[in-house]
């Protein structure tokens, strides 16, 4: 699920604003119309909603075997400065003598010849991987949620409906994918382009195993060891910042102001079960196994310690906001202060940002 | 003649009854449960001078009087309005499928739900949510657009079927608008879609106060006119003769019905079935006068749509299930059922 920003938050660059590509090849054809379907709107928009939410069965896993070329250890790669800032690219130095290479992921054994230059990215949490493993430059065309970090190729391209033609416009030598919708893995099979497909992450090791397998595929593979383990770094610091007081303190995450919530089984409510917290929205769980609906009723009895609002920017939800609800006005986390706004982006992506949201979780929590 | 009198009051009592029973469930059941007669010592404690012991406190009083009551009464009239409404657009199309979106009101509410929620980066316009004044304004929209379609190729006057066609046209229209919209805002999907299935969860007392003024006015239009719709009932040119004109009596009873349903949509969302299938149940038990079905339709309306609410809030409790599933879910077998036993006539 991905609540993202508004249209003209992450506007369509043009092209002068794209980076300078070293391949030099045809400019990029801009994607040709979509046509409009007028099936059922409900039908189309639970199967859109299933895809968004990107189901448990998704199989997240994906490895990453070593090249074919052996003796590749040697770093040729710069270490990681500040994997929270993927804007300044980590390392542009692509290991080449490391392909080919082969990958796992959802869509089976992926051997890539050669270092990739002319990347899509049809998720924008796989685009912030891109970026923070310093892969960035050899990106051309990114969906048009992808709005992190500043300045990426944002196109009108689609992760959740993704047109073949048009992304084929772009003459990728590499597209990664969280969705395979509208026959994508194998119209981009017909057309030889290779695809990973790696969808949303349910839990941290999901995303770290994303970071390493994007690391081999594009060439940045010591600079993603170094991501990784920098966010894992930073998870456990804000952990360990908290100490026990937090233990046992129940929390409620809001992905709209119409009570959608997150279980512990979902990749932001695993974060929530390091830190030791009690997620309220675990006893719905037979609703809906990852992002039951609760009520407003519910929350309150609930009394949770911690309100975490996902929706500030979609519903322009704040705490000032919550506390005006009606019964909300004595519900724990809103006389202790402990209602935190955290970006919706951040909130529905599993990159390495997700170490921000550790810490501004930890920073909530010692408040109280 | 005495039979069809005491018929038709029992079937008034009986569905005021049901209601109040509906009423006091569904302010009980829940997440927690509340003790029926601490739920009514503590409302009769907000009558003037009145003063019970055995009143609920503390936060169990904070969510009966600020969540459960708003949320409970906001149902009642939103199926009153919607089975009302649905009872007189079929009364006035003489035709047993219409229901309350049957013009455009879905559809334009709809688009304009989704259109806001897609573009605009505020969520409030003083104390009304932008999202039900933008459904209010769609609803309206669409089913003028209907009639004005409907009355620019229509000169002639041939009844209701010119304009029921154009309300299959513009809802067509209004829908495609909606997609499409829809569909280039993935993002927004799960806000999207949430509202076109229709939710009472989060209803307050504001939602209640918006809804209100119009819904009264609707219904006190609509109580009004059974007499006229019964006359309508036997044909157009039989109704000109007994000095009732069709077209004035269709337009002031579609505009009524769709300010209600209007009203009834920008605070509940899409919520089906209800409109389409209480009338008919009502009329298998009251008989076809148009001025006793109107007045059971709001009553029993409104107990059925606080029922389904009670079964969507408690069949995966503590989460919820959409009020829209809800009542065709249940609602269909249960017409079903009826029709069998009354040998599929409707």
């Amino acid at each position: 699920m991905q609540p993202g920003p508004f249209l003209w938050e992450c506007p369509v660059l043009s092209t002068s604003l794209r980076p300078v590509h070293r391949t030099g090849s045809a400019r990029p054809i801009p994607p040709g119309f979509r046509p409009v379907r007028t099936a059922s709107l409900l039908a189309i928009g639970a199967a859109l909603l299933l895809a968004a939410c990107g189901g448990p069965g998704g199989g997240a896993s994906s490895t990453v075997t070593s090249g074919t070329t052996g003796g590749s250890s040697a770093g040729t790669t710069s270490p990681v400065a500040t994997p929270s800032v993927p804007t300044s690219p980590v390392s542009t130095v692509i290991a080449v003598h490391q392909f080919p290479v082969t990958v796992h992921a959802s869509n089976g054994t992926v051997t890539l010849s050669g270092a990739p230059h002319r990347i899509v990215s049809l998720s924008p949490s796989l685009t912030e991987i891109l970026y923070a493993v310093g892969a960035g430059g050899q990106v051309v065309a990114v969906d048009s949620n992808s709005n992190y970090p500043a300045g990426v190729p944002t196109t009108k391209l689609s992760g959740f409906q993704p047109n073949v033609e048009a992304i084929a416009g772009y003459h990728p030598d590499l597209v990664v994918a969280s969705n395979d919708t509208n026959g994508l893995v194998s119209g981009l099979k017909a057309l030889s382009v290779p695809i990973l497909l790696l969808p949303a992450a349910n839990t941290l090791a999901d995303s770290y195993q994303q970071e390493t397998t994007l690391g081999a595929a594009t060439g940045h593979a010591a600079a993603a060891q170094q991501v990784v383990s920098t966010t894992q770094r930073r998870i456990a610091a804000a952990i360990a910042s908290v100490g026990t007081e937090a233990k046992g303190l129940s929390v409620y995450h809001e992905l709209d102001n119409t009570y959608y919530s997150v279980t512990s089984s979902t990749f932001i409510g695993g974060l929530y079960r390091m830190f030791g917290l009690a997620n309220i929205a675990d006893s719905a769980a037979k609703a809906a196994s990852g992002y039951p609906q609760l009520s407003a009723e519910y929350v309150v009895r609930s009394a949770p310690g911690l309100i975490v609002l996902a929706d500030g920017k979609c519903c322009g939800q704040s705490a000032a906001t919550v506390a005006k609800r009606p019964a909300f006005s004595g519900v724990p986390a809103v006389t202790s202060g402990r209602v935190v706004v955290i970006d919706d982006d951040i909130a529905s992506r599993w990159g390495p940002r997700i170490a921000d949201f550790a810490e501004a979780i930890a920073a909530v929590l010692k408040r109280g | 003649m005495d039979e069809v009198r005491r018929r038709r009051a029992l079937g008034l009592v009986a569905a005021a009854g049901l209601l109040l029973g509906a009423l006091l469930l569904g302010a009980c059941v829940g997440v927690t449960s509340l003790a029926p007669l601490r739920v009514l010592a503590t409302l009769a404690d907000r009558l003037p001078g009145v003063h019970l012991g055995g009143s609920l406190r503390g936060v169990d009083e904070q969510i009966l009087l600020q969540l459960r009551l708003p949320r409970v009464l906001l149902a009642a009239l939103v199926g009153g309005v919607l089975a009302i409404a649905g009872a007189a657009y079929q009364g006035v199309f003489r035709n047993p499928l219409a229901d309350p979106y049957l013009l455009g009101a879905a559809a334009g509410a709809g688009l304009g739900a989704t259109v806001v929620i897609a573009y605009l980066p505020v969520t409030r316009v003083g104390p009304v949510g932008i999202v039900p004044l933008a459904a209010f304004i769609g609803a309206l929209s669409g089913v003028a657009l209907a009639y004005g379609l409907a009355s620019v190729a229509d000169r002639s006057g041939s009844g209701g079927a010119t304009l029921l066609l154009a309300g299959v046209a513009v809802a067509s229209f209004l829908a495609a608008g909606q997609t499409m919209v829809q569909q280039s805002h993935s993002d927004e999907l799960r806000e999207i879609y949430s509202w076109i299935l229709g939710q009472l969860g989060s209803a307050g007392w504001t939602d209640l106060a918006l809804a209100l003024p119009y819904a009264v006015v609707a219904v006190v239009v609509l109580l009004l006119a059974g007499r006229a719709l019964d006359v309508l009932a036997v044909g157009d040119d039989e109704a000109q003769a007994l000095g009732v004109s069709p077209q004035r009596v269709r337009l002031v009873v579609l505009v009524a019905a769709s300010l209600g349903t209007a009203a009834a949509v920008a605070v509940s969302g899409l919520i089906g079935f209800v409109g389409l299938v209480v009338p008919h149940v009502v009329r298998r038990l009251v008989g076809g006068s148009y001025r006793i079905v109107l007045p059971v339709c709001l009553l029993g309306g409104g107990a059925f749509l606080v029922l389904a609410d009670v079964v969507a809030r408690t069949v995966v409790a503590p989460g919820e299930l959409p009020i829209g599933v809800v009542t065709a879910f249940v609602g269909a077998p249960f017409f079903a059922a009826l029709l069998r036993l009354g040998d599929g006539h409707v």
